[in-house]
């Protein structure tokens, strides 16, 4: 089936097997690989994007299901010219990752909170992370790290 | 993972649904978020021949207030039902509940309308809306029918629905200011309730659900006739498990969860009736 959508900014349109899985399609066909496969069951975040503005978890829903969409992935946070998105600038300042699988997955959910919640507290950051999880459980630094972000 | 294969079809209609799941027949399954049915074709428990995607139909989206309930359409993510202002001060217990589900990750897609219908009695919504009074239209071929949340659930994943119909719309009655608690157990924050409690008590009575608790979501009626009959809190709690039939899996025993069931709805009860 042809799906038409927008990643990053750019157009995309492809012949995708319904059964195949969002986060397949933007590693394996569109070569994004920063979009990492963790868990697979929809339990750990690490493959969080945004579509259309919201952080969803890309193992758990199909390419069809994201035709149309606008789609933002890691690759799409930082400036043209390399300027770090604010919140990946808070998680380097902060030592916000340790070994780095859950990084992308974090930022993706965090400035997805961040729209929802420009000013949260260290709780509500806490809660709004609960999809995420972190195998080095640095999770201080990256509560830090997104409190920064939102300017605290 | 990755699920078997199938086809994949987009309805924009309810009407449009219906007639393209009679067409393919019972291995057809509507998806909508697809937050429940995804994890289990991927685990290959389940392997529709077809999926009918009903999620774009927009017009089953909405929460609106119809004087004596508040209709929800059954595409409505989690995630609006947790934000509602028009839940908050009418059904403020499902709009707690509904930020219960999951991670926010999974509310921005899951609906719930595909909540109720896929009938996990380890979901919150379930038993929240069976709690609240709640009754659930359905469309089908020659029409809607309303079916009560207590007459909905049959068995494990088994409801009322008939192959060829679809939820369209969950309606709840309004709390009118009742007190109320939702209560749930787990070891981790995403985890499904080991045991969960969604209770009101107000004027009206009561309604107490419980999640996790037997094959469907459970409708604890003895707490609520007893806590009418005059029973205190502590003694309707010890009611808990009299409607339900609680099993064992990694999590708990059926001893764990009977003891856990009463703990959680006296704590429920204690709250709502503050």
């Amino acid at each position: 089936m042809q799906i038409k959508v927008t990643v990053n900014g750019k157009k995309f349109t492809s012949d995708v097997e319904p059964r195949t899985l969002l986060v397949h399609y933007v590693r394996e066909v569109l070569n994004l690989t920063g979009t990492n496969v963790g868990c697979d069951t929809s339990s750990c975040g690490a493959c969080s994007l945004h579509l259309d503005g919201e952080a969803v978890k890309s193992c758990t829903i199909l390419a069809v299901q994201a035709d149309g969409a606008e789609i933002t992935t890691i690759e799409g946070m930082a400036a043209a010219d390399g300027t770090l998105h604010p919140m990946q600038q808070a998680f380097m300042e902060n030592h916000g990752l340790q070994c780095g699988f859950c990084t992308p997955g974090m930022v993706m959910a965090a400035t997805s909170l961040l729209k929802e919640i420009p000013n949260p507290t260290e709780e509500e950051v806490r809660i709004g992370l609960e999809g995420n999880l972190c195998r080095c459980t640095g999770y201080h630094n990256i509560v830090k790290a997104v409190l920064a972000a939102a300017g605290k | 993972m990755i699920p078997a294969a199938f086809d994949y079809v987009r309805a924009s209609s309810a009407a449009e649904a219906i007639s393209l799941i009679g067409q393919h027949g019972s291995d057809a399954k509507f998806i909508a978020g697809g937050h429940s049915l995804l994890p289990m074709m991927k685990l290959r428990l389940a392997q529709p021949a077809v999926l009918v995607d009903i999620s774009r139909i927009s017009d089953l989206s909405y929460i609106k207030d119809a004087g004596d309930h508040i209709a929800i359409g059954a595409m409505t993510r989690h995630m609006d039902v947790e934000k509602s202002s028009v839940l908050a001060q009418h059904a403020p217990l499902l709009a707690h509940a509904a930020s219960h589900v999951g991670d926010p990750q999974v509310r921005h897609r899951g609906t719930i309308g595909g909540s109720i219908a896929h009938a996990d009695p380890a979901s919150d919504l379930p038993a929240t809306t069976l709690a609240l009074g709640a009754t659930y239209v359905v469309q089908g071929p020659s029409g809607t029918r309303e079916i009560a949340a207590s007459d909905f659930y049959k068995s494990f994943l088994e409801s009322d629905l008939a192959e060829d119909e679809m939820l369209t719309e969950i309606r709840v009655p309004k709390m009118n200011g009742a007190g109320w608690s939702f209560q749930k157990f787990n070891r981790r924050a995403q985890d499904w309730a080991i045991v969960g409690v969604a209770a009101w008590r107000g004027a009206n009575g009561s309604g107490v659900g419980l999640v996790n608790m037997g094959q469907t979501p459970i409708l604890a009626s003895s707490v609520s006739t007893a806590l009418a009959g005059g029973a205190s809190i502590a003694d309707a709690a010890a009611l808990a498990v009299d409607d339900a039939q609680p099993s064992a899996d990694n999590n708990a025993t059926v001893e764990y969860r009977t003891h856990l069931a009463k703990v959680l709805v006296r704590r429920a009860l204690e709250q709502a009736s503050a």
